[in-house]
């Protein structure tokens, strides 16, 4: 039972990285970012080029994997999202647009592919990221055998969680960040520059998809499609955990994690998915606003 | 005499001018000199990774049909349509090109759904489809070449070699979760107790999902020693991965695979994939002339010298000289008269000699196993000794001698 348990553990954590950007930007900016796919991918294939280009490993991609995407999120904010505030269904429209560019800017190799200029990692074929050796394969604690790899997941996890906590509720922008989801037109009558305070978010939640992506490399196809199915598994938690709150990402993300790998332990994993759906579906029946959320909004 | 010679260059301005107004198929009537033949594959959307290749391979097929005179003297045109890997957009597309175009043979299709979605196009208009990819049988169509392997030319040697040559008792079935690995299941499953073995499980993941966690868990407590997967598509890299992740051994406990090719090998990191197995027709690693100069050229023709090949590549390069046969032989591009003459074609093929069975329209191809090396390469561990016949209702007892897909169709009295 407890490596069913471990499982669930770690698909939740995968579900909580790839929710964790999209958390703090929908949240902020009550922007629906069909793109965050597409920053995950972009961290992926960011892994594959440090690896081809510079010989580094895994661990060398995510710092760069994240300054990689934050610059492109920023760039997205100021040329595209910042027009949009308020528009929901426009941001949607506008950013699912970015993804499918961001997509064949991949697949064409910058647009290179016209003039027969060939990059390696990148095109619209299959990559491959390798990983580290200390975590391939299992090792064992208290009788039962822990994937290596999965653990280092669980942990990457944490510590971003931990990170992106401390920045909401220990900074001054974070400060300023939480005073935006409650309220952006009271906290912009108070001083903050919301606009600033908007492009860092943004910014900072597609480095976190970045590194999502190096991580999400390792078990992975790196492909220049991969991206849509993480975001609607990220959707998920975001609208089930209720809009930018981070403890609702953390609970619904382990939660639906859990439930995953136990309906698949014990019937199969189409049940398994269909299962987290259905309850997503109750749960945002039962409590429209999602499981934990602001009363601003 | 001036007056009869200005109305003669009147009326023959007149006509020029007319065929240049003309919509471009009737002005391809007047240049007869070249054959038309359609390309259909996917150059965007998920599937155009390895629909762009089967393109490459019917476009490298024509081109040297063409530098070694053409067909009948004539060279041969492609136009390539781009299905865009959705089902609607192909139906749309081969009745642009059979209809609009008046193309008489098409080579194209990937995914069964395609298949089935531009089939009524073809039945309908009568022209041809030729269709490269190995698929799950249980069809029977007057208007497609089928040059991929069926169920029991990837199977029907697999299994017995898997329970006697390997000794393995206890199959554990996977795939994804449509209708190629379910029908391939069920061949299996008769093959397998033929066999003397037994299957503990058949389980299925979504298309395109790769949370395997679960499922190596489970292949794990099942005390299977050997995995049959027919899973597709790039959730078998996280397949692979997971299960060398999760401590299980390919020496132990293989995974024998009818779809994991070159392609996917690659793309997992070769480490992971060692000592398992698949059964296709042919392996980039064959050793013989005709397959290295096939390689070569390919690898020249899509300029990069690191190209991989993998068997419905070569079954699409190689139907496009079936067709040619065909079509030389009846002297006609028809569809009927393709069909009439394609029958009993034989091609050496880079896997080996390749031969139009006149009942099903399918390939006699020869079944192959190879375990995968290290190098992402495979060793041809079995092979048969001669191409095997095609049985696309083998799930449905369709055998040697009692054809159940005939030259007048199915005979679903049998099934």
């Amino acid at each position: 039972m407890l490596d069913v348990l471990l499982i669930g553990l770690s698909v939740g954590s995968i579900l909580l990285l790839a929710a964790l950007g999209l958390v703090i930007i929908y949240g902020a900016m009550g922007v629906v970012n069909m793109a965050h796919g597409e920053m995950i991918m972009v961290g992926a294939y960011a892994a594959v080029m440090t690896q081809i280009w510079l010989g580094w490993g895994l661990y060398a991609a995510i710092p760069i994997a994240f300054v990689l995407t934050a610059l492109l999120g920023f760039l997205i904010e100021r040329c595209v999202v910042r027009r949009l505030y308020g528009r929901l269904g426009d941001t949607l429209l506008a950013t699912w647009g970015v993804a499918i560019l961001v997509q064949q800017f991949v697949r064409l190799e910058g647009g290179l592919a016209f003039f027969g200029i060939h990059i390696e990692g990148l095109g619209p074929g299959l990559q491959n990221m390798p990983v580290p050796t200390e975590l391939q394969g299992a090792f064992q604690i208290a009788g039962t055998s822990i994937n290596a790899y999965r653990a280092f997941i669980v942990a990457s996890t944490i510590v971003l969680t931990l990170a992106t906590w401390l920045l909401l509720y220990r900074t001054r922008i974070g400060m300023q960040v939480r005073a935006i989801i409650r309220n952006p037109r009271m906290a912009a009558a108070c001083g903050i520059d919301v606009e600033r305070v908007n492009a860092l978010t943004f910014a900072f939640g597609a480095g976190l998809a970045g590194i999502t992506g190096v991580l999400v490399a390792g078990f992975k196809t790196v492909s220049p499609d991969m991206g849509t199915a993480l975001v609607v598994d990220s959707f998920l938690v975001v609208v089930a955990g209720g809009v930018g709150s981070l403890l609702g990402a953390v609970v619904t993300a382990i939660g639906l994690g859990e439930v995953n790998g136990v309906v698949a332990a014990v019937t199969n994993d189409i049940v398994a998915r269909a299962a987290v759906f259905g309850l997503v579906i109750l749960l945002i029946v039962v409590r429209p606003q999602g499981l934990f959320s602001f009363k601003g909004r | 005499m001036l007056t009869t010679s200005r109305r003669r260059l009147l009326v023959s301005s007149a006509a020029s001018a007319a065929a240049l107004a003309s919509p471009a198929w009737m002005r391809s009537a007047f240049a007869a000199d070249t054959i038309k033949v359609g390309a259909l594959y996917s150059q965007t959307g998920g599937l155009s990774i390895v629909e762009k290749m089967l393109a490459n391979a019917v476009r490298m097929a024509v081109a040297e049909i063409n530098a070694a005179g053409g067909v009948m003297g004539r060279t041969v045109e492609v136009v390539l349509e781009d299905g865009a890997s959705d089902p609607k957009t192909f139906n749309e597309k081969a009745s642009k090109l059979v209809t609009r175009d008046r193309i008489e043979t098409v080579f194209g299709c990937h995914t069964s759904a395609s298949r089935k979605a531009v089939l009524p196009v073809f039945e309908r208009r009568n022209a041809m489809l030729f269709y490269q990819t190995h698929y799950e049988g249980y069809e029977c169509s007057k208007n497609v070449v089928y040059s991929g392997a069926v169920a029991n030319q990837q199977l029907g040697n697999y299994i017995p070699w898997i329970a006697q040559k390997l000794g393995k008792k206890k199959f554990f079935i996977v795939g994804s979760n449509y209708v190629y690995p379910r029908e391939m299941a069920k061949v299996s499953k008769k093959l397998i107790e033929e066999s003397g073995a037994k299957w503990v499980a058949d389980e299925y993941l979504e298309l395109g999902h790769s949370e395997w966690a679960t499922m190596v868990r489970k292949i794990k407590e099942s005390g299977a020693d050997v995995v049959l997967s027919n899973v597709v598509g790039d959730s078998l890299v996280a397949f692979y991965r997971e299960y060398k992740n999760q401590g299980m051994s390919q020496a132990a406990v293989p995974i024998c695979a009818t779809v994991t090719s070159e392609i996917e090998i690659a793309a997992m990191g070769a480490e992971y994939a060692a000592g398992s197995y698949t059964s296709v027709p042919y392996f980039m690693s064959i050793d013989t002339p005709a397959n290295k100069s096939f390689i070569e050229r390919y690898r020249k023709f899509v300029n990069d010298p690191k190209a991989v090949t993998y068997h419905s590549l070569e079954a699409a390069y190689f139907q496009v000289f079936l067709w040619k046969q065909a079509v030389e032989a009846g002297k006609a591009t028809t569809a009927d008269a393709i069909r009439a003459n394609i029958g009993g074609q034989t091609f050496d093929a880079p896997g080996g000699r390749v031969r139009i069975d006149p009942d099903s329209l399918h390939a006699w191809v020869t079944p192959r196993i190879g375990q995968w090396q290290a190098d992402g390469q495979s060793k041809v561990v079995d092979a048969n000794p001669q191409p095997l016949r095609p049985l696309p209702y083998s799930a449905y007892g369709e055998t040697d001698s009692n054809l159940i897909c005939t030259r007048k169709g199915a005979v679903t009295a049998k099934i």
